[in-house]
């Protein structure tokens, strides 16, 4: 027999004696809670409106301490990303081809290194910022949800010290469920072989629990919406 | 036999006297206390969401075979190799197949207990590969050559100056009390690695079965790296981190975030479900995710606490516990420390070497009540006592039992019994805390309250 067949004739043989069902150490008599489905009702808040998620968005990103900039017009997004370059006076850009980076990145006047075709991994870790589209944004989290396919692949969005993320309004999503919903709709069948929800910039806590920004990740995280 | 048992108690006394390092913890996990009621308390129904995930985790252990089948079978259609072991040689021998056969020079590990369990670095170190933990604290204890002190935060019973002084030696670093600064030292040095190592190696949080991925949830990015830029990728995760269905993930992500480190959630959640796949520029060529059993099994047989297999490795039920709090990580001298510890280290080596763990409680019930999943923890180091007793029972003990029962069911031998004592006491005061004295394993940390001349059942019969 492989180690395979193995294991999974311990387990058969293991599980041939039920288990107790959750909480019949405690007073819970019910066991029709229908799991998932009622994650929404459990999770945290999110209001109705679309004003009230961004509102939450703007909100949690501020608490994580990634920089979220509302802005109405394709124009105010390119202005918003060429006050970043010069405010990080960037050198080298990182970037993929998407919609939004495609019309935006090559105004930034700067060299460009695309991840979405075979690059040098010495010469991104030598960019200033990764500028990267994305599939959703969580409101309920302040998340970012990123994958290979639709974020230039694994490294872009950590590699590099600044990560930029161009987004449109309608893909603000209200929570986490809506979240995986989306992924299963868009890409079921076919997921990209990374998916991640990026919530603020890299942190760590591990000396004395104070936290620092830009553990290994990028420092800053800049969320452009319009 | 008893060999852990004495080490654990003379630490422990050792550890519970250190003033200093009682009060590093309490700093450590002030904040957290406060942030983690924070987050729960903006859940609209945390208890409802506990018993829901306590729910998905049950039926997901409790089909375990299918849902291995299904995980297995999804990863491996999508070009990643698979490996099942059922013992820690095992999983080392596979690594190290795959390490030797990749001829690799370095090798860059993000954090992963599973790890820690089957001792990957000594037995790829000995085998002379070069691995560096990437994650600060797992970073930190590693030059430090001693094991992580918590499942979640390995370092915290450093301060900085300590960390300062140990990368001054092994990093020729400048001193700073800076925690910044001491983390860019560690974010410069790290770097180099990721980009140069061949082989990276991570741990998992969580297997989805219905789509054949590995979830690996963390702060600092490092995980993220270690599975972006090495060209081969290793996985180890024992088989009980399945979840069904990649939904779940949308309750257990923040839920583990809440639990382990009071945050809303992490800052990176990530799901791979392959190595790079066509019209994909970056990420390993391949991928090896290698499955633990060492023991998990044995558990799993155990009806009555196999929910303890439940466990999401959150910390939790350390952060609540006063005895974690006081001994503190080192003194259990195994993987898994705290109540989770010391529910299923017996059940993983062995009930009689470390059934004392059982005793490493005060029975109060805060693991339980801070657990995510709602494990009996407490209920289950009762029943690792009963089961350790009626495994090895205590010939004195039982002797000694039987004699009071005996005394204790005869009113003649009871008031003989009770006169006898209040006659002798003064002969234990002689010898009390030493050698000779029968009370001696209470009496050394506490008082005896004297008996009474005369007994509450005498005073009422001769009442006035």
């Amino acid at each position: 027999m492989t180690e395979r067949e193995n294991i999974l004739a311990r387990v058969r043989e293991a599980l041939k004696v039920p288990a107790p069902l959750p909480g019949s150490h405690d007073d819970v008599r019910s066991h029709s809670i229908p799991p998932v489905a009622g994650a929404r009702q459990w999770l945290p808040k999110v209001g109705d409106s679309f004003e009230d998620q961004l509102a939450l968005f703007a909100k949690n990103a501020l608490g994580l301490k990634a920089d979220f900039q509302l802005l109405n017009l394709a124009e105010e997004m390119r202005q918003a990303l060429i006050r970043l370059r010069d405010s990080g006076s960037w050198k080298r850009v990182a970037c993929h081809s998407g919609p939004l980076t495609d019309a935006i990145c090559p105004m930034l006047d700067r060299p460009l290194l695309r991840t979405d075709r075979p690059y040098d991994v010495q010469a991104l870790e030598a960019c200033d910022v990764g500028i990267s589209e994305c599939d959703a944004l969580v409101a309920q989290t302040g998340s970012v949800l990123v994958t290979s396919r639709s974020a230039g692949g694994r490294a872009l969005s950590v590699l590099p010290p600044h990560h930029v993320v161009l987004a449109r309004r309608e893909q603000l999503l209200p929570d986490l469920p809506a979240a995986f919903e989306l992924l299963k709709r868009k890409y079921a069948g076919n997921y990209p072989s990374m998916i991640s929800f990026i919530t603020g910039p890299s942190r760590t806590g591990d000396i004395e629990r104070i936290l620092v920004l830009g553990a290994h990740g990028p420092k800053q995280l800049t969320v452009l919406c319009f | 036999m008893t060999t852990f048992a004495t080490q654990f108690t003379e630490q422990a006394k050792r550890m519970t006297r250190d003033l200093r390092h009682r009060q590093i913890i309490r700093t450590a996990l002030h904040n957290y206390e406060i942030v983690r009621d924070q987050r729960k308390a903006a859940f609209q129904d945390w208890p409802t969401a506990r018993q829901a995930a306590a729910e998905t985790k049950w039926e997901a252990i409790n089909h375990l075979d299918q849902h291995l089948v299904a995980f297995a079978d999804k990863l491996a259609a999508r070009g990643t190799k698979v490996h099942w072991a059922s013992t820690g040689a095992q999983a080392r021998d596979i690594i190290l197949g795959i390490v030797r056969d990749k001829q690799a020079r370095s090798i860059v590990k993000s954090k992963a207990m599973t790890a820690e369990e089957i001792h990957l670095n000594e037995a790829l170190e000995h085998a002379g590969f070069d691995v560096v933990e990437s994650d600060l604290g797992e970073f930190i204890v590693q030059l430090r050559r001693e094991p992580p002190y918590h499942i979640v935060f390995p370092a915290m019973h450093l301060t900085r100056g300590e960390i300062s002084e140990l990368f001054q030696r092994e990093l020729a670093s400048a001193p700073t009390d800076n925690p910044e600064e001491l983390t860019m030292i560690a974010r410069r040095v790290l770097r180099k690695k990721y980009i140069t190592a061949d082989i990276g190696i991570t741990g998992a949080n969580f297997g989805i079965a219905e789509t054949g991925m590995i979830s690996i949830t963390e702060n600092e990015g490092n995980a993220r790296l270690t599975a972006a830029l090495p060209k081969t990728m290793i996985t180890l995760l024992g088989i009980e981190k399945i979840l069904p269905r990649i939904e779940d993930l949308a309750m257990f992500l923040p839920m583990l975030a809440v639990a382990g480190t009071g945050q809303s959630l992490t800052c990176y959640n990530t799901l791979y479900g392959g190595p790079r796949q066509p019209a994909e520029t970056d990420g390993p060529e391949e991928f090896h995710v290698v499955l633990l059993d060492n023991h998990r099994t044995e558990l799993l047989a155990d009806a009555e606490q196999r929910d303890a297999l439940h466990c999401i490795r959150c910390g939790a039920c350390l952060n609540v516990c006063p005895i974690f709090r006081n001994v503190g990580g080192h003194t259990y001298n195994t993987t898994y420390s705290g109540p989770i510890g010391s529910v299923i280290t017996p059940h993983l080596r062995g009930l009689q070497d470390w059934k004392h763990l059982s005793a490493a409680s005060s029975l109060c019930g805060a693991c339980t009540e801070a657990c995510p999943v709602k494990i009996d923890l407490h209920h289950h180091l009762l029943q690792n006592r009963r089961n350790a007793a009626a495994g090895k029972p205590a010939f004195f003990e039982r002797l000694a039992y039987r004699i009071f029962g005996i005394v204790a069911n005869d009113p003649t031998f009871w008031s003989l019994a009770k006169k006898l004592v209040w006659l002798t006491q003064p002969l234990q005061k002689l010898v009390q805390g030493s050698a000779l004295d029968p009370a001696r394993a209470w009496t050394q940390t506490r008082d005896l309250v004297p008996v009474a001349r005369e007994s509450f059942k005498d005073w009422w019969r001769n009442r006035p």
